[in-house]
């Protein structure tokens, strides 16, 4: 699964523009990173339903930005998050963040 | 009709940036004004301070969520008409049902189809403006009570039994006024006079449903029902007279004469309701109650006061409403004699 859906990024590109692009990629940039913070110490606090939210956010751009394996990871950690199961995330939230990482890697290299 | 192309003014509410700025970008694309909130709190709070067409609402936000908000809206009067387009992901379409059922209009699937943002505000934004365009059409030609009534329980004819207060004014001498001025004067005063009266009546609580020459009808406690209708009259009243009295004062300085208006007030059963055609009604009140009004107000003129009213209007009055008995008076066409009452001016 490549990191980025081309189709999906092609149409979002189209659909904002070249300028806005940019700016859009920028905020995600700006937010993942304090995204995956609330992940953790929701984990760490027990607070299932921070954990879902946050989960549920970071889903949600993945989600725009054609970022598919994120968000499928994000989607898994949202469930656990709404069912109350956060003992079982284990390594999960670790494939989280280099799901970030390499999402974030590769918009940076998108941007015109 | 024909879909509006018209800009709108548009809410998003998102806690996610991303989110914010992809729907401001398309809906500012398709030529909207748009404003964003962080979350539903925030959100109410630019909702009650201006006004907007369309609100974009997340389900999923910290402090204040999308149900939440939704319930807030149904309780506010003012806010309760705006369509709302809940913003959702494709997964939670069981919360968007929900949505749905708690008075949401429609709802739209993140990522976003800016074909389908496009068709679901505009239609949203239609419906919107012909609710406001009916809402003003029926606030001119009926009180903002009778169409928020029309508005919420739709329109139909036939009436029910009600308690009310019903109120007959009228200017007195207005034949000899009106002889003695050009027809341009009497319609510019008589203007005046519906326009300064309207006030004290709907800020009241009351209706105005007659305006006949120089006269008009007013009920309170319906089709609105407020458990002091009888005060919340003779306050109207006596609000009237002050109201009068600085029209007078105006008049005197510009050298015209004073005018005098009597006013009856009498509480009791009445039928309400749309009386008319589907296509032209009004509504009113009819019954012995309204009788009564018409001949006590009747009476100021022979009584030298210009607020009268009856019996059980004067038992729904605080004491500090101070009135005068005048005993019971027999009116023509009537068996029983009625007490009748002055407030005190």
């Amino acid at each position: 699964m490549p990191v980025i859906d081309q189709k999906i990024f092609a149409d979002l590109k189209q659909m904002s523009g070249e300028e806005f692009i940019n700016e859009l990629i920028e905020t995600f940039l700006d937010d993942a990173p304090n995204l995956l913070t609330e992940v953790r110490s929701a984990l760490g606090s027990k607070d299932a339903d921070s954990f879902r939210r946050a989960a549920h956010s970071l889903k949600s751009n993945a989600m725009t930005f054609g970022a598919m394996k994120l968000a499928d990871l994000a989607k898994d950690l949202e469930r656990l998050g709404k069912e109350n199961r956060l003992a079982q995330v284990g390594d999960q939230l670790t494939a989280l963040e280099e799901a970030v990482k390499s999402a974030c890697e590769e918009l940076k290299g998108l941007k015109s | 009709m024909k879909p509006s192309h018209e800009p709108g003014r548009m809410l998003v509410v998102d806690d996610n940036r991303v989110n914010r700025l992809l729907l401001t970008r398309a809906l500012e694309q398709n030529g909207h004004v748009v404003a964003t909130a962080d979350d539903g709190k925030m959100a109410m709070e630019m909702l009650r301070a201006s006004p907007f067409d369309v609100i974009l609402l997340d389900i999923d936000m910290p402090v204040m969520n999308g149900f939440e908000v939704l319930e807030a809206l149904l309780k506010d009067d003012d806010l309760r008409d705006l369509p709302v387009v809940m913003t959702s992901a494709s997964d939670e379409l069981d919360r968007v049902v929900k949505c749905i059922e708690m008075g949401a209009e429609d709802y739209l699937v993140k990522p976003l189809n800016p074909v389908l943002l496009r068709a679901r505000v505009n239609a949203s934004l239609e419906k919107k403006r012909l609710r406001d365009q009916q809402r003003k059409l029926f606030r001119t030609f009926a009180t903002p009570q009778v169409a928020e009534q029309l508005l919420r329980e739709g329109f139909s004819l036939g009436g029910k039994y009600v308690t009310a207060s019903v109120m007959f004014a009228d200017i007195r001498s207005f034949t000899t006024l009106s002889e003695n001025q050009e027809p341009s004067e009497t319609i510019e005063l008589l203007n005046d006079y519906f326009a300064l009266m309207f006030d004290p009546i709907t800020g009241n609580h009351g209706t105005v449903n007659q305006m006949e020459g120089d006269g008009m009808m007013a009920i309170f406690g319906a089709p609105v029902f407020h458990e002091d209708h009888r005060a919340q009259a003779v306050r109207a009243g006596l609000e009237m007279i002050e109201m009068l009295e600085t029209f007078n004062e105006q008049r005197v300085l510009q050298g015209k004469g004073r005018i005098e208006i009597g006013i009856g007030i009498a509480t009791g059963r009445v039928i309400s309701g749309y009386t008319g055609t589907q296509n032209r009604a009004t509504y009113t009140c009819v019954g012995d109650t309204v009788n009564v009004a018409a001949r006590i107000e009747n009476h100021t003129k022979v009584a030298g006061k210009p607020i009268l009213i009856d019996q059980y209007t004067r038992e729904g009055l605080p004491d500090s409403m101070g009135v005068e008995d005048l005993g019971e008076l027999v009116f023509k066409g009537k068996q029983q004699p009625i007490r009748v009452f002055s407030v005190q001016v």
